[in-house]
This record gives C-alpha cells, sequence and structure tokens, in this order.
C-alpha cells in the first residue's frame, strides 16, 4: 500500500495513487492530488470534480466519460458538455485524472 | 435456444426455473449435479418427466458416470460426451446457464 | 469501435445481492458493456428480484451497498429492465418496492424475449 501525506497528515493511495478510502478528501487533499498530475487547478475544474463527487455520492460509482460527457452538459450547460471542455481541463483523461483528484476510484470500464 | 442447468433440483430451483421460462423446442442440457434430476426414481424427475414432450433433454454422461448414476438414465433423455456438449452449444444460436 | 455492429445483449440475473457475488459482478459487466454501444436488456428474475429493493442498508455487514448504482443505469442508456412477476408475487414485492422504473412480465413472457438474444449472460 503506498500513501501520500498532506498538512502532516498520511493518506493511504491504491499504487496508482488513487485514495483508498472517499472520506479521507478534503481540497487540500485534491489539491494535492491535482499537483501530481500537473493539473493547475481553477473553478472550472472543481466545478467538475464537485459534479463528480456528487455523482459518485448519488450513485456509488465514477462515470464513464461518455455519460460524464453528457451528464456535465445537462447540469452545468451544453457549451461544457464536450470531451473537447473536458479534456482541455484534464488532458490525460477527465475520467482517470478528475476521479482521482476528486478522490474516487479509478472508473469501472474506464477507456 | 439452448439451456444448460448444473444444480441438483433438490438443491435449487434452477431446473424448475429453466422449466417455467424455456419456449417449446428448446434444448436443456443437464451437467455436474443437475444429472440427478434425469434419473430414475429421483423426486424431481417427474417434473422433467412432464418436459419431455417439450423439449428435448440431455445429460452429461461423464457426470452420470462419475456420480455412478449411469445406468438409471431417464427414458427420453439423450446422454451426450463432451464433443456433444459443443455440438450442442455450436447447434444453438445463444444460451442460457441456469447457475 | 466497428460500426454497425450492433447485437442484442442480455444479463439474466437470478441471485439476490449480498449472499454470493453474481449481483455485483453482473453489474459491472453492464456497465463495461454500455461503453461499446450494445443493445442491452436486463431481466431479474427468481431472488435476482431483490437486487432492485428499495431501502438497502448495509453498513451493518460492511459491504459496499451497489444499489443506488441501477439508478445510474439510465444515464448509460440502459432502459431495457424486465423484472418476473411470479418472482416478485412469491417474495411478497411489488413494482413500487423497486428503485427504478421496470417492466414486469410474466416469466414465459421473458422466455420469449430470451429467445430473441444474440448473447445471453448468466448470473
Amino acid at each position: 500500500m503506498s500513501s501520500i501525506e498532506v498538512n502532516g497528515k498520511s493518506y493511504e493511495t491504491d499504487e496508482e495513487g488513487y485514495l483508498v478510502n472517499l472520506a479521507d478528501w478534503n481540497e487540500d487533499v485534491g489539491n494535492y492530488l491535482a499537483k501530481t498530475e500537473s493539473v493547475e487547478m481553477t473553478d472550472q475544474h472543481w466545478e467538475v470534480i464537485n459534479f463528480l463527487r456528487d455523482y459518485y455520492n448519488e450513485f456509488q460509482i465514477a462515470p464513464a466519460v461518455r455519460v460524464l460527457t453528457k451528464a456535465i452538459g445537462k447540469k452545468l450547460g451544453p457549451e461544457k458538455g464536450t470531451s473537447q471542455y473536458l479534456y482541455a481541463l484534464f488532458p490525460y483523461g477527465p475520467a482517470k485524472q478528475a476521479c482521482k483528484i476528486a478522490g474516487l476510484p479509478k472508473p469501472t470500464g474506464c477507456v | 435456444m439452448l439451456h444448460i442447468v448444473n444444480k441438483s433440483s433438490l438443491e435449487r430451483n434452477a431446473l424448475e426455473s429453466c422449466l417455467h421460462v424455456a419456449q417449446d423446442g428448446a434444448a436443456i442440457l443437464l451437467i455436474e449435479d443437475a444429472v440427478y434430476a434425469a434419473t430414475r426414481g429421483n423426486a424431481a424427475s417427474n417434473h422433467l418427466r412432464d418436459a419431455l414432450s417439450r423439449f428435448k433433454v440431455y445429460a452429461l454422461a461423464p457426470d452420470l458416470e462419475a456420480r455412478g448414476m449411469g445406468d438409471r438414465v431417464l427414458e427420453g433423455v439423450s446422454t451426450v460426451d463432451y464433443g456433444g456438449f459443443v455440438d450442442l452449444v455450436t447447434e444453438h444460436k445463444n444460451c442460457q446457464s441456469w447457475l | 469501435m466497428s460500426e454497425g455492429t450492433v447485437k442484442k445483449f442480455m444479463f439474466v440475473n437470478r441471485k439476490a445481492p449480498y449472499g454470493t457475488i453474481y449481483a455485483l459482478e453482473s453489474l459491472e459487466v453492464v456497465l463495461i458493456t454500455a461503453a461499446f454501444d450494445q443493445d442491452v436488456s436486463l431481466v431479474f428474475m427468481d431472488d435476482g428480484v431483490f437486487q432492485l429493493k428499495k431501502g438497502q442498508q448495509t453498513k451493518g455487514i460492511e459491504n459496499k451497498n451497489f444499489s443506488p448504482t441501477y439508478r445510474a443505469l439510465d444515464g448509460y442508456d440502459i432502459e431495457k429492465l424486465y423484472v418476473e412477476e411470479e418472482a416478485l408475487a412469491a417474495r411478497g414485492l411489488t413494482e413500487d418496492d423497486l428503485l427504478v422504473d421496470v417492466t414486469v412480465m410474466p416469466r414465459a413472457e421473458l422466455g420469449k424475449l430470451m429467445d430473441e438474444m444474440d448473447v445471453v449472460l448468466s448470473f
């Protein structure tokens, strides 16, 4: 088991750097995880991260990219519901990177 | 279509469910512990006997033999070896396993 | 992904949710299959109807409660959910006890539907 240290506190992660316990997450942890992914967090980034956390709380899974894109479009406006928009924010894949920063497990069927 | 059952019908409802859902003319293959249902004197074999007019029923011979039941197979049930098992799978469009 | 090769997939769910791993495994395969734009139907028969029971609380058994995930299926464009009428009745359940919208059908009808499938996945 690996771990990360944020503000003097240690958090368990898996070998790919995903947080093991969803409940460990807070904004500082999110910021730390973003740094490990070289993502500079903006309001737009946080909007997606918060959306993902809400989605997970409701459905107990991280959405597939296609599902995330559609759901973001519905919730935050059609101009944001495109894979271009999400990939611009999270260049290595919104599912993979955004889920990691949001403290969620890697999405099922993540391709 | 082919239906495969692998649980003893005195322990689980798999065969019963299968007989309720399968459409006329379907093939039903009994394997592993399900082969007991295809033997004379088994309480479940009555259900199966009634079903023989609607379905083609097969039982896997190696599983019958392994259980010492190879000599009391219900009349109207065909026994198949592993090659016959494969043939049944390839002859049918699709297959449901009643786990 | 190659175009024009949409097949009819049916997932047949016959086990209660926490006693065995079948229900969760099925759900995960369903979600993965959804990424390939196939024609997916889910059938809940026998004890499988318990998977959709409202109000599951798994804290006490320290298992993940995956029942909310059935509500996400709609967002994955999986809208064909069928439930065996006889199985509901035998378990004292009605459609109102289920956490998603489903089509309730007699088992003989489900058998007809099953016959039409290209691929049947059994759980």
